[in-house]
């Protein structure tokens, strides 16, 4: 196996008496995609979060392309650049044109030229099929058009990997499969990618291992269809029994 | 009215209200500014100097810090802020110190609309800047507060029209400003007095209306759509 790209060791994390995060170790290889999935509550969300420390953690170490992650400063701003990160809730920068969106940080993270930055921006939104509302604002854009434009912001910058926090959740079902595609696109293109989600039909098509958590502990790795057709913990086979039965 | 004019220099006085009001209010957003970076930023030593800031100086009396920059800061200690070789050296002093303490004092109220506007901005617009790899200066300068000021249009207005009739206090240090000139018309001419307050009021009523009508179509205007 190649060096791996993401190295989680023995990683704890509180919110204040809450034990968020118990002891997770998890190591993503280059070019994989992986799919946390659990019932609400289980600390998956805000495992993504800690990977590009958003959240802090209490104990253990993050590793990513073999660097630890630092404490906030330049260094952390450096290596958040190269970990794209996609949100639920979007958070396209609200007072700028979607066009601005993709390229502000280009310009001003990597010290891109305008017309550069510009043009790569056009062909990331034609990527993800916005191309054409690029002078728009955000709350111009339905949901499932935001998200799209979010992924193509991370993807300006080249990143290493891609993070995603319930991408689907907050949109409406008609828009789900539209932002799952680019998803499906992008895993297919090589791209590493930690997934958090419940699009059981993404992680069957995508990933390349399912992380099933629940309690803020991984209950189960496995290969996707291992996992939805033979699941071995028993708060597995009872979480996919809620889920699968309708 | 016209006798008002004839005996008094009227325009020179609403010309220094005006000026006292521009200068002011510019150096108080400058340093509003700079309060509400250091409150809201993430260095524990900057947040406590600028809430210390604001609670002492918005609880203080105008009047006291106006008095006290001219004869405090300037007199007693002999700091000199306007050219001391003018020949209107004194007049200059005390129109700068009343500028220092209007700007001084309108600062923290300044600080206080923008970190209302901070408030209106979504956390998640700060964790999308950081995760593309802004710094906390430039996630502050391009996404944080470009945002905030739009949603503090319309306190900021509130703070403008505060400041603009709160100039009347330079009397007290003798600034030949608008309550200044009132003052003496009502003591030599007080046969004029319905006259004089009715000038007056539309003197002010004249320029804070229309900023605070235009500030709050702006704030309209600018408002950033979610």
């Amino acid at each position: 196996m190649a060096e791996p790209l993401v190295v989680l060791d023995g990683v704890n994390k509180y919110f204040g008496d809450l034990h968020v995060l118990k002891d997770i170790n998890l190591t993503v290889a280059p070019g994989e995609v992986v799919v946390v999935i659990g019932p609400s509550g289980s600390g998956k969300s805000t495992l993504c979060r800690a990977i590009n420390r958003l959240e802090t953690i209490e104990s253990g170490t993050i590793t990513i392309d073999g660097e630890e992650l630092p404490q906030e400063g330049k260094a952390l701003a450096r290596l958040r650049s190269d970990v794209g990160m996609v949100f639920q809730a979007f958070n396209l920068f609200a007072h700028k044109t979607i066009l601005q969106n993709v390229t502000l940080g280009p310009m001003k993270v990597r010290g891109v030229k305008k017309a550069g930055a510009q043009q790569r921006a056009k062909e990331l939104l034609e990527r993800v099929g916005v191309a054409h509302q690029a002078a728009k604002y955000p709350a111009q854009l339905s949901g499932g058009q935001q998200q799209r434009v979010a992924i193509a912001r991370s993807l300006a910058m080249d990143p290493k990997i891609m993070l995603f926090d319930e991408p689907t959740s907050a949109l409406d079902p008609e828009m789900i499969n539209e932002v799952l595609d680019v998803m499906v696109e992008l895993a297919e293109s090589g791209m590493t990618m930690i997934v958090v989600t419940h699009e059981m039909g993404f992680a069957r098509k995508a990933a390349h291992r399912v992380v099933f958590m629940a309690d803020g502990e991984i209950v189960e790795t496995a290969e996707p269809e291992e996992f939805f057709t033979n699941p071995q913990s028993e708060r597995a086979k009872d979480f996919l029994g809620k889920i699968l039965t309708h | 009215m016209r006798e008002l004019f004839e005996q008094f220099d009227v325009w020179a006085a609403f010309w220094m209200t005006i000026k006292l009001s521009l200068w002011s209010a510019l150096w108080a957003l400058v340093l509003g500014t700079l309060l509400a970076i250091m409150r809201v930023g993430p260095v524990r030593i900057l947040n406590v100097v600028g809430s210390a800031y604001v609670n002492v100086v918005r609880n203080t009396p105008l009047t006291l810090v106006v008095l006290f920059s001219l004869t405090v800061l300037g007199t007693r200690l002999g700091i000199q802020i306007a050219d001391q070789n003018s020949p209107t050296f004194l007049t200059d002093e005390a129109v700068r110190w009343a500028i220092f303490g209007l700007s001084v004092y309108h600062a923290a109220f300044v600080c206080e609309a923008l970190r209302s506007g901070v408030n209106t901005v979504p956390v998640g617009q700060a964790e999308a800047a950081r995760s593309i790899g802004l710094g906390f200066g430039q996630s502050l300068r391009h996404i944080v507060l470009p945002q905030a000021f739009r949603g503090a249009v319309a306190p900021l207005a509130s703070v403008a029209i505060a400041l603009i009739k709160n100039t009347t206090v330079a009397t007290i240090i003798g600034v030949a400003q608008t309550s200044y000139f009132m003052a003496e018309a009502i003591e030599f001419r007080p046969d004029l007095i319905w006259e004089l307050f009715a000038l007056i009021a539309l003197f002010f009523l004249a320029i804070t209306l229309p900023i605070g009508v235009g500030l709050t179509s702006l704030s309209r205007k600018v408002a950033v759509k979610r």
